[in-house]
């Protein structure tokens, strides 16, 4: 009897599963991000680009406040460097990609990519010596730099709006990176007065203008194509980076896990069977 | 079943601490030697996997607690510090996170095992009530935990619990500023709550001790509910029950590590990755799963009873439904114990599980969501061209009101149509009718209402000569998901308060099989 | 718990499974205590500049690495040459002049600027420049530590010199500690 019980609490909550997972909205796309899957990781390429798009283009309204410059360069960044010796030359050489065997991780504070970004950055502080407010070259502890002092700034700069913070935006929207994605590229070029009509936001008008022009970002790279498709994608995989930055060593983990778990419970079943053998029950 | 001690020191030490201070004899006693039923099934392994769910949200919550800073302005970025940052952070946190949703999946089999197997009968009333204590303690302390991030649901989720408070009559409010510490949520409620939230665990630990101290007083319940009566039903707690409870907690820690480790964020609600915001409310506020059923409870009430308006009943529905669980021992009059002998209890066992998930599934739901399809209906009236004619309706008193526009109605030319009557004052007013013209009639009907105004809209602007409209809108019963929690509370109440009451009473028992009947000779079991 | 079948198989089992859990559990409690390891951000806070044209000669200012104070000091003629000196005086931890003030990378530093971890090597706290003192430099109120003008504990319970910040000159008038 409780058998069927379960298997029934089982397929209702299935079905509630679903009900939460249709929930309201505009229309979002489900692409498929190298990161949807259990043993999915990020395309450090996707996330590199995406950091350029938002570094050139949303950064100029959107802060996120809770990366620092060093997170680029740690373990599992976009921009984490790594010595590895050239086979041909037999010379060390730093590589900004996880090499496939060996390379050894070069420590963020000498990481020259992450401290020439920080370095560009121009920080807000106080100067040590007179107390006045001071502009001063960042360094890779700095938190990235904020578009404006505080939430009344950001309104005052935006018609009212306020620019969201991006770091944790992610995991703040029903459907993730897929919404970030089809937001990037909802719009249909409509205004409805100061508003934009975008297909994917909720309530169908947001006062964001569309951004992502094809050709507006030049990527380094000449292979990848500079679309509005790709520099949404590129920058929703940032943005996924940037709230999970540990999602990587996260699912590493837990394939370890599982699978100690697993030998554990087949060991203990059998002495499970072990003692109770003989036993009548 | 707390027989003689079997206990006996072995080495020289233990002989010595033995005299002083007999814990180890008190742990032989407890976990060891203690005689467990032979019979128990794997719905018996919860409560150990509940043990391990204290130990990993204590061990975890002190950790996090080293992090976490008590602040308004500094709690959610402590926490995103946490788990950017701390070392193993991102894992100790959805730990915690996680941890709290699978103890609850797993004192939520833990008491629906009780309730089948009737192990809340004499004589272990105790024992259930302090069961039912430490779930009522949980609720606090998931409750109090949940506001600790400081996200918008949080922060929101505060602002309405502590306001259910403030519906009790007469203390309400002062009750609701003193939990607060102020007006409305902020620091200082964060700092108590935060505060409380650490010494919760520990007051449940002492009452999980109680617990388990009852439990070894009375013994174990078994599956067939009839105790036993020699050491051959029994087999010793250690080796036998520890490597049972062990291997299925196993299986528990791998459903709890593919949740942590894959997804970490499914149990939780994405508004928390919002910073808690005072002068925004999110567009809906839901607690964890685990307590949408009380919130389902909560909402169902949107009628008064009698002096008592809705939101209080919502409030008195809520508390009943887990004050209930109290005093369920002397609520079930049956003389036998186990559902698998109570054919008809069984049914409705089973239906009562489901009307649980079912309130679980409402409490999640926008409270006006349609379930079944439902046809709303109008019909517009109309007439194409025509004049419109006008009468002054001036009455001697208000009460004469109705018969001065009878009068001017009939007042109107002969053949007016949708005579329509505009009461200005408390007796005066106007009446309209259309003179000439054509009459014209529209059924609309649509699947929500406001399509149909959506159409009645669009069929007003297309008919642009028409002096005015008439609109009879019909009201069909709408089947929501409040009407639908309705239901399922009116049946949760009525499974405690009416079915096992009357149903002990009147149900026939099946016969509990010879097999297992038999250690019990000459004893008059229900079952029998 | 009679048992019909090998019991070395039968031992296996239970030794294999306690062994296993061992592990896990061992390795289940490394995150808790790791976790107690300074964070990211902590270790990241690893440079602070400072601007000497302010201090004065015989002059010193604290400033804060890493938490942690620092000495930044502007010595004067006598205290460089009493510090020299005593390159070859009887020394509890012996070290020269030179190799105290010496620049991070190497470089040698210049001898009127000493920056200096600011805790005593005994318990911690944090000395007092005494003009006059027994040595000529620190004095650590807490325990009676002595220290000289290059910052050498000369008398007292603390076992070794102040330790040198690491430091650079990014020009003539400003150094980055760390």
């Amino acid at each position: 009897m409780l058998r069927a019980l379960t298997i029934s609490a089982v397929a209702a909550a299935a079905a509630i599963g679903v009900a939460f997972a249709a929930g309201e909205g505009g229309h979002v796309e489900d692409y498929p991000f190298s990161f949807d899957s259990p043993v999915g990781g990020y395309d450090m390429g996707a996330v590199q680009r995406g950091y350029q798009v938002y570094a050139e283009v949303c950064a100029s309204c959107h802060a996120v406040e809770h990366l620092a410059y060093r997170h680029l360069g740690e373990e599992g960044g976009p921009f984490a460097a790594y010595i590895v010796r050239n086979h041909e030359t037999g010379e060390e050489e730093m590589v900004v990609h996880k090499p496939e065997h060996g390379g050894r991780f070069v420590d963020v504070t000498d990481n020259p990519y992450v401290r020439a970004i920080a370095q560009a950055a121009i920080i807000g502080d106080i100067d040590p010596n007179t107390g006045q407010p001071v502009d001063r070259p960042g360094r890779i502890s700095d938190k990235f730099r904020r578009p404006f002092p505080n939430e009344i700034a950001a309104r005052a700069s935006n018609a009212g709006a306020y620019p969201p913070d991006l770091s944790v935006i992610v995991p703040a929207r029903h459907g993730g990176a897929d919404y970030v994605r089809a937001f990037l590229l909802g719009f249909t070029g409509e205004e409805d007065g100061t508003l934009f009509i975008n297909t994917a936001f909720p309530g169908g008008r947001t006062a964001m203008a569309p951004q992502l022009m094809e050709g507006r970002v030049a990527y380094a790279d000449a292979d990848t194509p500079q679309t509005a498709e790709q520099y949404a994608t590129d920058v929703a995989t940032f943005l996924q980076w940037a709230a999970d930055p540990h999602m990587e060593q996260r699912k590493k983990t837990g394939i370890v896990v599982l699978a100690f778990l697993a030998v554990l419970a087949g060991l203990l079943y059998l002495a499970y069977k072990q003692v109770w053998r003989g036993e009548s029950h | 079943m707390s027989g003689p001690s079997t206990y006996e020191p072995k080495s020289g030490f233990t002989r010595w601490l033995d005299k002083r201070l007999p814990i180890l004899r008190l742990s032989h006693d407890s976990f060891v030697a203690y005689p467990t039923p032979r019979n128990l099934n794997y719905w018996w392994t919860f409560g150990s996997m509940l043990s391990l769910c204290l130990v990993v949200q204590i061990v975890s919550g002190v950790v996090l607690a080293m992090h976490y800073i008590p602040h308004i302005d500094f709690a959610f970025d402590s926490v995103q510090r946490i788990k950017r940052d701390v070392p193993y952070g991102w894992l100790i946190q959805p730990m915690h996170a996680v941890g709290a949703s699978m103890f609850f999946l797993a004192v939520y089999v833990h008491m629906f095992r009780g309730l089948y197997y009737g192990s809340y009968k004499a004589p272990r009333e105790v024992l259930w009530i302090l069961g039912c204590l430490i779930y009522a303690l949980m609720v606090v302390t998931a409750f109090l935990g949940y506001s600790l991030p400081w996200g918008q649901m949080s922060f929101w989720a505060a602002t309405v619990i502590t306001n259910i408070l403030g519906a009790l009559p007469f203390v309400g409010e002062s009750i609701q500023v003193w939990i607060r510490g102020g007006g409305a949520i902020d620091q200082a409620t964060l700092n108590r709550f935060y505060s409380l939230h650490y010494l919760l665990p520990f007051v449940i630990a002492g009452v999980v001790a109680l617990h388990i101290w009852a439990l070894h007083e009375v013994g174990q319940n078994n599956p067939t509910g009839v105790e036993v009566k020699s050491k051959a039903d029994t087999v010793p707690f250690t080796p036998h029950a520890t490597i049972k409870d062990l291997f299925a907690t196993s299986l528990f820690v791998i459903l709890f590590a593919v949740f942590m480790f894959y997804m970490p964020d499914a149990l939780g609600h994405a508004d928390n990755y919002i910073r808690a915001n005072p002068l925004q409310t999110p567009p809906e506020i839901v607690p964890e799963w685990y307590l949408l059923p009380f919130y389902a409870v909560l909402r169902a009430f949107d009628f008064n009873i009698g002096p008592i308006d809705s939101k209080l009943a919502g409030v008195i529905g809520m508390f009943a439904s887990i004050g209930v669980l109290f005093v369920l021992p002397w609520l079930d009059t049956s003389k036998v114990r186990s559902m698998r002998y109570r054919p008809i209890a069984q049914q409705c066992f089973v239906i009562f599980v489901a009307v649980c998930i079912g309130l679980g599934y409402c409490g999640g739901q926008n409270p006006g969501k349609i379930l079944v399809p439902t046809t709303f209906s109008a019909t517009l009236n109309w007439v194409e061209g025509g004049q419109i004619e006008q009468r002054a309706i001036a009455a001697d008193s208000a009460g004469a009101f109705d018969d001065a526009a009878d009068a001017a109605i009939a007042s109107l030319p002969e053949g007016a149509a949708l005579p329509a009557i505009s009461r200005t004052g408390e007796t005066i007013g106007v009446v309209r009718g259309v003179v000439g013209g054509a009459p014209q009639v529209l059924e609309l009907s649509a699947a929500t209402v406001d399509e149909l105004e959506a159409k009645i809209t669009e069929a007003k602007a297309g008919a642009t000569a028409a002096p005015y409209f008439q609109v009879t809108r019909t009201t069909p019963f709408a089947f929501t998901v409040t009407r639908l929690s309705q239901i399922l509370t009116a049946y949760y109440f009525l499974f405690f308060l009416v079915i096992l009451p009357v149903l002990g009473l009147i149900e026939t028992p099946r016969r509990v099989p010879d097999t297992i009947a038999k250690p019990v000779t000459g004893q008059a079991q229900g079952a029998s | 718990m009679a048992d019909d079948r090998d019991p070395n198989k039968r031992d296996f089992i239970f030794i294999a499974a306690g062994a296993v859990a061992a592990v896990g559990a061992g390795a289940t409690a490394w995150p808790f205590i790791d976790q107690m390891n300074p964070a990211a951000d902590t270790r990241a806070l690893s440079t602070t500049e400072v601007d000497l044209t302010a201090i004065e000669i015989g002059q010193q200012i604290k400033v804060m690495w890493q938490g942690k104070p620092v000495f930044v000091r502007h010595r004067t003629a006598n205290e460089i040459a009493a510090a020299q000196r005593d390159d070859y005086a009887s020394l509890k931890d012996p070290q020269k002049d030179a190799e105290r003030i010496a620049q991070d990378d190497g470089q040698p530093g210049r001898a009127e600027w000493l920056i200096l971890q600011a805790n005593c090597t005994h318990l911690g706290c944090v000395p007092t420049f005494v003009q006059g003192s027994s040595f000529g430099g620190w004095f650590c109120p807490c325990h009676g530590s002595d220290y000289d003008t290059s910052g050498r504990i000369r008398r007292g319970p603390a076992p070794a010199n102040l330790p040198p910040a690491p430091y650079v000159f990014l020009t003539d008038t400003s150094v980055r500690i760390g």
